[in-house]
């Protein structure tokens, strides 16, 4: 068994979250960080991780895994060991936390997921494609629009005797249908109910069309805060969902199991940075190329004055040449 | 004697421009396909077009512009929606303003002589079986290479490296005119490709198979190049579709289409346009080769795709293959594209490792 003082980290950074993970040496959650995006990745990535030093000065990091849609990112910045796309990372989340599952809904900030697992593997997938009515944006704009925070959003479904029937195909529509439905006269609780109802049919008419669900079933990402989704799906799917403890931070938690893995197999040293990384200067500057017709967007980081990384390019034009800063 | 133009569709261009010089006539090649052709396609594209038709009609624009005269295009009769496709973009450009003439291979093309000699004046005969010769060599060459590269992109030594060899075997064979070159540039690339080779990526052989509809399949900026970003990803990648298989078995001189009823048949017995039969058919047959997974690639609003893709899930579930669709239009962004392949991958992956038993992870 190996000291106490050994830690794993998971950052997961998301469109509306960056979420921090500290796992212990066995892989157990000891603290998490839940922070919005706000559109500034990287510096609320370095806030997440000065608040993690402050509460846990001293401890010794054996290695960082990423995830999220800002994953790559994230990696550079920090420095990490693994990079893992979203859809395993919440996979192994899930399965860490009850080794039966059997399906995962996981409904974020602007994507939503279904994850069908048979004996402790992922065997299938699908993500929201071509719309994101029914994700964590479209409720925080709601919720916005109706002048209710969205922590207490769900529980106004809860209160609703009928829910109405609201149109969830698309978000624009939705709305129209919703301030329709107030201008008919309709309780604000059954609106939300309505629209809870219609945000689950939508998920589940076209992200998990075709999808074998059975139970047990856990619902996790930031929407699974809102009680009034939960029992939507519960009525629609006729089986109990449960909402893992930590839903709101799965993500890092998988990132932070993953690297755990990695780490104990290669026996290889972090390439993690330190919480030093929240006091150094990181800056980004984009240009496009005019090489050819296709306008690439290329985006230099830069650490101090040092260039840690580059994308966005489609030849080998800019390819990063002597790159051993990983 | 005017300029011909052609669309692009991956590196078909090489034996196409190779048979048109070869029987005397001058090409205007389009510049390779970029984001200002896609702009140019959808910006005088029907929306609910298919992306191959707004990569065409870019493909005229670029080469109208830059003095083509004759437009080759393909046509067809089936009930894939491809067949009417010359006929609009001809209506779409003329509007435009562009002068030029529009010849459409059609099924049947020697009952077609007339249409030939109106459109290409006097074609000297005896010179249409060398360049035919020319053409189908270089495009055999290109193929055969390019299906060790799909192999061996998994296990390179330095990454990208493999995608650099390709390039400049493309760029000799482009420049050769003598046939009996075209036999050693590929000898000579096969060799540099296979001394590329190291450990699997992963360190374990992962096979993806990919079946779609053809323009989708072959063309990379079209489908975000998939096939690199598979092997970046350490991923064997094999396909049934080549411009040399469509080509035979466009001429029936393939034995592969019986073989793809047959093990289509069970899901899908009949010919529903394009591809979509194959799709189903080949996921089948790499099945039963024991490939770890499925791609499916199509263009959004693609109907015998569409068809095929609600059979799909019944195939994989049935044949126990992991299949994952992709459907494409201009709007279509690699991040959402890299983070699923990212995980069917990783699905495989772990698949794999327990189905082998070599799992022994404890938590």
């Amino acid at each position: 068994m190996k000291a106490d003082n050994d830690y794993y980290l998971g950052i997961d950074v998301g469109s509306v979250s960056t979420d921090l993970a500290l796992l212990d040496s066995f892989g157990n959650l000891v603290d998490k960080v839940y922070l919005r995006t706000r559109g500034k990745p990287i510096s609320i990535l370095k806030e997440g991780l000065k608040i993690l030093e402050d509460k846990w000065p001293g401890i010794k990091i054996n290695g960082v895994g990423t995830t999220g849609s800002g994953r790559y990112l994230a990696a550079v910045v920090a420095g990490a060991d693994v990079v893992k796309n979203e859809i395993t990372a919440h996979a192994v989340a899930a399965s860490r936390v009850n080794s039966d599952v059997k399906t995962v809904l996981e409904i974020g900030g602007q994507d939503s997921k279904i994850i069908i697992i048979r004996d402790g593997i992922a065997v299938d997938f699908a993500m929201n494609s071509v719309c994101a009515a029914g994700t964590g944006s479209f409720l925080d704009q709601q919720a916005a629009r109706l002048e209710i925070p969205i922590e207490e959003f769900g529980k106004y479904a809860l209160m609703a005797e009928r829910p109405v029937r609201i149109a969830g195909r698309c978000s624009v529509f939705a709305e129209s249908d919703m301030i329709h439905k107030q201008q008919t006269g309709h309780d604000l609780p059954e609106i939300i109910a309505g629209l809870c109802e219609a945000m689950v049919r939508n998920y589940l008419s076209n992200v998990a069309k075709g999808k074998e669900i059975k139970p047990p079933v856990l619902f996790q990402g930031g929407v699974a805060a809102n009680i009034g989704i939960k029992m939507a799906f519960e009525k629609e799917l006729k089986c109990p969902v449960y909402i893992p403890e930590h839903h709101d931070v799965m993500g890092a938690i998988g990132a932070g199991l993953l690297v755990r893995e990695f780490i104990l197999k290669k026996k290889g040293k972090t390439k993690f940075k330190g919480f030093a990384v929240a006091s150094l200067d990181f800056a980004t500057r984009a240009f496009e190329c005019e090489g050819c017709p296709n306008h690439c967007e290329i985006v230099n980081i830069f650490q101090a004055d040092e260039l840690i990384a580059r994308w966005g390019y489609k030849c080998t034009k800019w390819d990063m040449l002597n790159d051993n800063t990983g | 004697m005017k300029k011909i133009t052609f669309p692009h569709m991956a590196d078909m261009y090489v034996p196409v421009r190779a048979f048109f010089q070869e029987l005397g006539f001058e090409t205007v090649v389009p510049p390779a396909i970029s984001k200002k052709t896609l702009d140019l396609g959808v910006k005088y594209s029907p929306e609910f077009a298919c992306l191959p038709f707004k990569i065409n009609l870019g493909n005229f624009i670029e080469a109208l512009e830059r003095g083509a005269e004759i437009i080759v295009m393909g046509g067809g009769c089936g009930p894939c929606r491809f067949g009417y496709y010359a006929e609009v973009q001809e209506a779409i450009l003329r509007e435009l303003g562009y002068s030029f003439e529009m010849f459409v291979i059609e099924p049947g093309l020697f009952s077609n002589y007339k249409r030939i000699r109106n459109v290409f004046g006097n074609i000297p005969f005896h010179r249409l079986l060398p360049a035919a010769r020319m053409a189908w060599k270089k495009a055999a060459a290109i193929d055969e290479i390019y299906r060790l590269v799909l192999k061996m992109r998994a296990c390179e030594k330095k990454p990208g490296q493999v995608n650099k060899i390709y390039d400049a075997f493309i760029g000799e064979i482009d420049n050769t005119v003598s046939v009996d070159k075209i036999r050693l540039i590929k000898k000579e690339y096969e060799e540099k490709i296979k001394d590329s080779k190291a450990e699997y990526k992963r360190g374990i052989e992962i096979r993806i198979a990919i079946v779609g509809e053809i323009y989708l399949v072959l063309e990379p900026f079209v489908n975000l190049e998939i096939e690199r970003r598979l092997g970046e990803l350490g991923v064997v990648v094999e396909r049934e579709l080549y411009i040399t298989n469509w080509l035979l078995d466009f001429l029936n001189l393939s034995g592969e289409r019986k073989l793809m009823e047959r093990a289509a048949g069970k899901y899908l017995a009949n010919f529903v346009g394009g591809h979509g039969q194959d799709s189903i058919g080949h996921a089948v047959i790499y099945a039963e080769k024991a490939f770890d997974g499925v791609i499916q690639l199509a263009p959004f609003t693609c109907m015998p795709e569409i068809i095929s893709r609600s059979i799909l899930p019944v195939v994989s579930r049935e044949e126990g293959i992991p299949v994952l669709s992709l459907f494409f239009d201009e709007h279509s962004a690699d991040t959402g594209i890299q983070t699923r392949l990212e995980a069917f991958v990783d699905l495989l992956e772990r698949r794999k490792i327990l189905q082998e038993g070599s799992f022994c992870e404890s938590r």
